[in-house]
């Protein structure tokens, strides 16, 4: 956020009114102010403006094989755009997206919450059974997410033997157009709860214990306590783990692609597995197409970034 | 804000901008002298096998080889689908290896994005390779390459399971009798055949046998021979005669199931015969049949050589005398015995098959075998194939029925 802010910041700045001042020449300690500057405005640049730069122009050219070669590809302008909005997977990915993210922020965040208050209790081994519940978030995605599909494998999974052990026919979890989505959303949530467990336990740390001492004394009881004290306390906290974790959503792809590649038949396909279909899952690649879904990922991020940013300031006025 | 602060930015601004023009002028001299332009001795080899470290007999016949032509070569190993991006990166760059060694169906890719030199430019002797193997190197009427070696895909069967199953594996000549044995191990209890339909081009890598074996082009997806052949794997997933996990598998995976015992057929490539040796059951290999009797054609699996085009043409007569020597009937020879492939001539066939009579079955099925760029398709397959797959899995998954899958397949390639 703060990158976004402070390039925004530099272009006001030079738009603006040519300095006034009469010239002076830069004393030694300004010239290491600027000195100090450097490395980050460069860092800036070259790892994050930069490449924004080229994803942007990727997506408004019409790239082939050969003119990615060449570098001579021809500006098209939209169309890449269009062609990406016209196509049949543009609905359906559309929609996995907004429910992916949406169902996975939701759970993960009310069972962080449970959690974070479940531990806050600070009983006897809490803290190691804390630190087991952080494990899904130390794991290396890809082992993670492998090992979910071999758990979820419809002919040899652990979890259709459990079903079929109570009585319950066998689920085609990864194979099956109605529960591949489900299946990639249970993985994503487990692997996500442990980051909202760690962010909401720290912001209940900060809640002074008199004020539940004092509620608890007025009458209050836990329940009352939680949604009267605890929530709306916790609700800066909650507001940025809430847009952390929707970036992060928004973005996932690891999990996805190990488990189903997306299908079958584009049932478990995200802007994010579509983007990279798009851009290197074939081997002619359509670069310009796959530009194109990445930045509407960008902007879409972007969009609830600035939300927070105004929410954030009206929380700060009141 | 004050005036000064603003003076400050601007400063800072111009500072930041002056000292990007510096690293961009380094960057850009720095490709202009790539690493093997600037030592004229040093030859780049890039390979997808980075199973083999230094140590390995491939690496030692590259260095062999270097030797041989009197210059020093550095080998680079990438992995399989990495390969095709990073070479078309360093093309961008004029930065590409000398030698490149590169799947097969990337080859035509390649060469429309004008990265590969021809053999009329490069000089490289193809003419004692199979003709259908060297097809899939050529577009255009021209020829980018030369085969390192062949493999292709066979039917792999379980004898104890198919004897408790009381199936005579000479019976099965067609799709009828392969679906007939099927029934029958379905009815012994045991589980019919795996395969790999996953979403990439792995799937369709697997699913063209079928698909050619029904008389099927692939120019035409949809035609009722193309449906028939989808059909059947649906019809055997819908039976119970394959595992509803194909649709995930890749081949490895699919392999595992086979390796478990249970399967009593497996559609797999050559690179599997060192596994099958350690499963721990006797087994055999079949051609995959056609349709109505016959073998069908497989796809050709393998490498091909290529020499990328260079800024500086005098190293085309060293690289040439690189792969030459790599693809002599002696280093053929050593080289596709460590890769477990055929080899891609009649002369080196020969040999393997003397010295192993087990890979008689695999060595027909090359010669049966048919490139997926063939018939000048080139790079428009990589496109067919994406949609064929997609199909595969919508008809397998049953949001689509084969005929409807493979229709709207065909309306996505136009």
């Amino acid at each position: 956020m703060s990158a976004t802010l402070q390039k925004s910041d530099h272009r006001a700045t030079l738009g603006g009114p040519a300095p006034t001042a009469p010239r002076r020449r830069p004393t030694s300690q300004q010239w290491a102010a600027w000195a100090f500057l450097t490395p980050v405005t460069l860092y800036l640049v070259l790892f994050y403006a930069y490449p924004l730069y080229r994803n942007l122009d990727l997506s408004l050219r019409h790239y082939t094989v050969r003119s990615f070669v060449q570098g001579d590809a021809p500006f098209t302008g939209l169309a890449n755009y269009r062609t990406v909005l016209d196509d049949p997977t543009f609905a359906p990915a559309l929609l996995h997206t907004v429910v992916f993210t949406a169902v996975c922020l939701v759970f993960q965040y009310a069972l962080g919450l449970a959690l974070a208050v479940f531990f806050n209790q600070h009983f006897r081994l809490s803290a190691t059974l804390r630190a087991l519940f952080l494990v899904p978030w130390l794991l290396p995605l890809i082992v993670s997410a492998s090992t979910w599909s071999w758990m979820l494998n419809s002919e040899s999974g652990v979890v259709n033997a459990l079903l079929s052990a109570v009585g319950i026919d066998p689920v085609n979890w990864l194979t099956s157009p109605d529960w591949s989505l489900a299946s990639v959303i249970i993985a994503n949530i487990w692997i996500g709860v442990p980051f909202n467990l760690v962010v909401l336990y720290s912001g209940l740390q900060s809640i002074p214990a008199s004020l539940h001492e004092a509620a608890a004394i007025d009458g209050a009881n836990a329940w009352q306590r939680f949604w009267r004290i605890t929530f709306p306390l916790l609700r800066p906290v909650s507001a940025i783990t809430l847009l952390l974790g929707l970036v992060y959503t928004l973005k996932v792809f690891d999990i996805i692609w190990i488990m189903t590649k997306g299908g079958p038949a584009d049932s478990s396909t995200t802007f994010a597995t579509w983007s990279y279909q798009l851009g290197f899952g074939n081997l002619v690649p359509a670069f310009g197409p796959g530009a194109a879904v990445g930045n509407l990922l960008v902007v879409a991020a972007l969009a609830f970034g600035l939300i927070y940013v105004r929410v954030q300031r009206k929380q700060a006025l009141s | 804000m004050n005036s000064t602060s603003r003076h400050r930015r601007l400063t800072a601004a111009a500072l930041t901008a002056l000292a990007l023009a510096g690293t961009a002028t380094a960057c850009g001299s720095g490709s202009d002298g790539g690493s093997n332009t600037a030592d004229s001795g040093t030859y780049t080899i890039w390979d997808p096998y980075p199973q083999f470290d230094k140590s390995s007999a491939w690496a030692k016949l590259l260095d062999s080889c270097g030797t041989e032509a009197g210059v020093k070569v550095k080998r680079t190993a990438f992995d399989t689908s990495d390969l095709s991006n990073k070479a078309l990166l360093a093309a961008q760059q004029d930065n590409s290896a000398d030698v490149l060694i590169v799947d097969n169906p990337v080859v035509s890719t390649l060469a429309e994005a004008g990265v590969l030199t021809t053999t009329d430019d490069n000089k490289l002797d193809t003419s004692k390779v199979d003709p259908n193997l060297l097809a899939a190197g050529q577009t255009g009427g021209k020829t980018y390459g030369t085969p390192i070696g062949a493999n292709t895909l066979a039917l792999y069967y379980n004898k104890d399971v198919l004897k408790k199953a009381g199936v005579d594996v000479a019976s099965i000549k067609d799709w009828a009798s392969l679906t007939a044995a099927l029934a029958k191990v379905d009815k012994a209890g045991k589980k019919g055949i795996t395969f790999s339909a996953i979403g990439t081009e792995e799937g369709s890598f697997q699913f063209l046998p079928w698909f050619w074996g029904s008389g099927a082009q692939l120019t035409q997806l949809d035609s009722a021979e193309g449906v028939s052949a989808l059909a059947l794997w649906s019809d055997w997933l819908k039976k119970g005669y394959a595992p509803n996990s194909v649709i995930n598998n890749t081949q490895t995976t699919s392999w595992q199931e086979f390796a478990s015992g249970d399967y009593a057929f497996a559609e797999n490539g050559t690179w599997q015969l060192a596994n099958a040796k350690k499963a721990g059951f006797d087994y055999g290999v079949l051609p995959i049949p056609g349709a109505k009797g016959g073998n069908a054609a497989a796809p050709t699996g393998g490498e091909f050589v290529t020499l990328p085009v260079q800024s500086d043409t005098d190293r085309y007569a060293t690289s040439q005398k690189l792969v030459a020597c790599l693809t002599n009937t002696d280093h053929l020879y050593d080289t596709d015995t460590t890769l477990s492939y055929v080899a891609p001539t009649s002369e080196v066939q020969a040999k393997q098959v003397a010295a192993n009579a087990e890979l008689k079955p695999w060595v027909d099925a090359v010669k049966a075998a048919k490139g997926r760029t063939s018939d000048d398709l080139g790079t428009k397959y990589p496109k067919i194939s994406e949609q064929m797959w997609k199909a595969v899995q919508s008809a397998l998954s049953g949001s689509k029925s084969p005929k409807d899958a493979l229709a709207a397949a065909q309306s996505a390639v136009k």
